[in-house]
């Protein structure tokens, strides 16, 4: 069996002139938890659909489970949830799932044994259609792991739970990983995915920017600085780094660059009579390396800045928002309407 | 949230896809809605308004009052069953094949089903082979009401009860099966082009009710029109219904949507032919064309 249980290859998918997915190389390892961020509209859901098969890719390729996407031996092995859950509406939860059993020639009990896992045995024999946003989802990821497949993909899954429901979801992902499944996950969230993933790919504006382990990324360090005045230090800051890599955090300056570049930023401080009172190196939370890398400055950076930095912004709570901001408590709120 | 592991495969004789299909259809109401519509339909203008019209002494058609109640005694029940067919019943069949196609699209049951594992052609084959399990059921039923309505009519009016002849109720179930079929398959392929029930619906209700006659009515003005009326999927169909010995329209107290346009065997043959396109075009275009929805 290969060791890679998805990589893809500039995989791409344009819709007349737009690039909804633009030049997409990612690697999933067998056993881990993939996360993949980005804001909403960042080509998340299209390179899912392309790695279920249910669109084609313009360009590029890519393979799942040793196969073609889409392949009935492939789709075996994998259970999805894209977007938004997909069921019969008259029908209850239980009676869906045992009609998307029959299509995967599974019995009965591999229905009981995935409504228990996600919590809905109690509520199964109810119409769909009388359930909750959070019911749904849940339902949805239920259908996904019908028949405990080798690969699970699933598409925002704490989508309109609750906090409680969400740190369910996380345990159940983990869990799932644990026992060996390899579980693809995407997430605007940044938290979510700094929680739950082994390892983490930032996509932005249809391309891949990133990829790597998040450990691994959040070693990347920065510089921290206390410095005054602060609001002199900032331009300098700057032009040292582009705007992108500087924050400030009460009193202090915060530089993603390189440690070793700490000297030569002093000395452009000093020159701008800047006092600096302390330097450190501090490790980069998810949060910066999104930041640097989906900014508009950062060379990297898709061509289509717009599109990135507006519709993404970060809480303070370190949590991606756009239409479904999140109040402090953390739940999730979609224009007003509290789900 | 906790794991538990018990799952196997079942074999079956009955493919998966077929038994999840049966699944979903047969609990579906709108089935059962768009069922009892026809066996109303067929029991009011098959039955109950013809008896009354006898009753009230003033009948037309062929033979005058005597023909008319011939025609609602029991040896004559495979006709009321296929009669209707290649309108009215034409007309809810349509929409239950595009609402069978149509709303997967809507809920986004097609997207669960395409990955769970079959192919997509499988997988429509499957909801082929459920849709024909409806069909021959609604037939069967229809056969079934219809000889008891006659049956009563018989008993009323004091006549004997004769049964129909078994070669012409074979030939009306198989020419009532195939009119439904292909109508069936019509609104399938409606379903997958408009990608959604409602359009399907109401193009398709708009296409076999009202385009389909309203070319047939101009066609005698417009000569080239005639070969495109002959050759209309309803016309067909009327046809098929004729040669089992439906009344045709064009004779007083005739079924609108029945026509002698065609005699049975080259009728039989073009209906299959539609029905084969439509559900080949369906397969063809489901599975080819990008799910993003």
């Amino acid at each position: 069996m290969t060791e890679h249980v998805v990589s893809t290859h500039a995989l791409t998918r344009r819709y007349g002139e737009r690039v909804a997915v633009d030049g997409v190389s990612l690697t999933v390892h067998r056993g881990e938890i993939y996360g993949f961020l980005g804001p909403n509209g960042a080509g998340k859901t299209t390179t899912l659909r392309m790695l279920l098969g249910l669109i084609r890719p313009t360009s590029g390729r890519a393979t799942v489970l040793g196969g073609r996407p889409g392949a009935p031996e492939v789709l075996r092995r994998v259970g999805s949830l894209v977007e938004t859950p997909g069921f019969y509406p008259y029908l209850s939860g239980r009676e869906n799932l045992r009609v998307l059993a029959r299509y995967r020639g599974l019995d009965d009990g591999a229905v009981e044994a995935a409504l228990y896992q996600v919590d809905l045995t109690s509520r199964a024999k109810d119409r769909y259609r009388s359930y909750s946003l959070g019911m749904r989802q849940r339902l949805g990821v239920a259908a996904a792991l019908l028949g405990q497949p080798d690969l699970l993909i699933l598409d925002e899954p704490t989508n309109g739970l609750d906090p409680a429901g969400m740190a369910d979801m996380r345990d159940l992902v983990r869990s799932l990983a644990a026992v060996g499944q390899t579980v693809v996950l995407s997430s605007h969230l940044l938290g979510e995915v700094e929680q739950v993933c082994d390892r983490v790919g930032v996509v932005a504006g249809g391309r891949l920017l990133v990829e790597g382990g998040v450990a691994e990324l959040r070693s990347t360090r920065s510089l921290v600085l206390r410095v005054d005045p602060l609001v002199a230090a900032v331009p300098v800051a700057h032009r040292f780094a582009g705007a992108a890599q500087v924050s400030t955090e009460d009193d202090q300056l915060r530089v993603a660059v390189d440690p070793a570049r700490a000297p030569e930023l002093v000395r452009a401080l000093v020159a701008a009579d800047v006092d600096v009172h302390e330097v450190r190196t501090a490790d980069r939370s998810l949060e910066d390396v999104f930041f640097a890398v989906t900014a508009p400055s950062n060379g990297t950076a898709p061509t289509s800045a717009t599109e990135i930095s507006e519709p993404s912004r970060l809480n303070e709570q370190g949590r991606l928002t756009e239409q479904g901001r999140l109040t402090e408590q953390g739940r999730l709120t979609e224009k007003g309407r509290a789900v | 949230m906790t794991s538990i592991a018990t799952t196997r495969t079942v074999p079956s004789l009955v493919p998966g896809v077929v038994r999840a299909e049966m699944r979903r259809l047969l609990r579906w109401p709108v089935v059962w809605l768009l069922s009892g519509t026809w066996m109303a339909l067929n029991l009011s203008f098959g039955y109950l308004f013809p008896y009354l019209t006898y009753r009230s002494g003033d009948p037309v058609g062929p033979g005058g009052g005597a023909g008319a109640l011939a025609r609602l005694l029991p040896d004559q029940a495979p006709v009321a069953v296929v009669e209707g067919m290649p309108m009215f019943g034409g007309a809810l069949v349509l929409m239950l094949g595009a609402l069978a196609i149509g709303s997967g699209y809507g809920w986004g049951t097609w997207k669960s089903v395409f990955t769970t594992g079959p192919r997509r052609a499988a997988a429509l084959g499957g909801t082929y082979a459920a849709l024909a399990v409806v069909l021959v059921g609604l037939v069967a039923a229809t056969f079934a009401v219809d000889l008891a309505a006659s049956t009563a009519v018989a008993l009323a009016e004091d006549h004997a009860v004769v049964a129909p002849d078994p070669l012409d109720a074979v030939q009306a179930f198989a020419a009532a099966l195939l009119i439904a079929g292909m109508w069936a398959a019509a609104g399938t392929l409606l379903g997958a082009l408009a990608r959604g029930p409602a359009l399907a619906v109401g193009l398709g209700l708009v296409w076999s009710l009202v385009v389909e006659n309203l070319l047939r009515g101009v066609a005698g003005l417009l000569g080239p029109l005639q070969t495109v009326a002959e050759l209309l999927p309803g016309t067909v169909v009327g046809s098929v219904a004729a040669a089992v010995g439906a009344l045709p329209v064009s004779e007083p107290d005739g079924t609108p949507g029945v026509n002698t346009v065609w005699a049975g065997g080259p009728a039989t043959i073009l209906a299959v032919a539609y029905l084969l396109a439509f559900a080949l075009a369906t397969v063809t275009l489901v599975s080819r064309r990008d799910l993003a929805g």
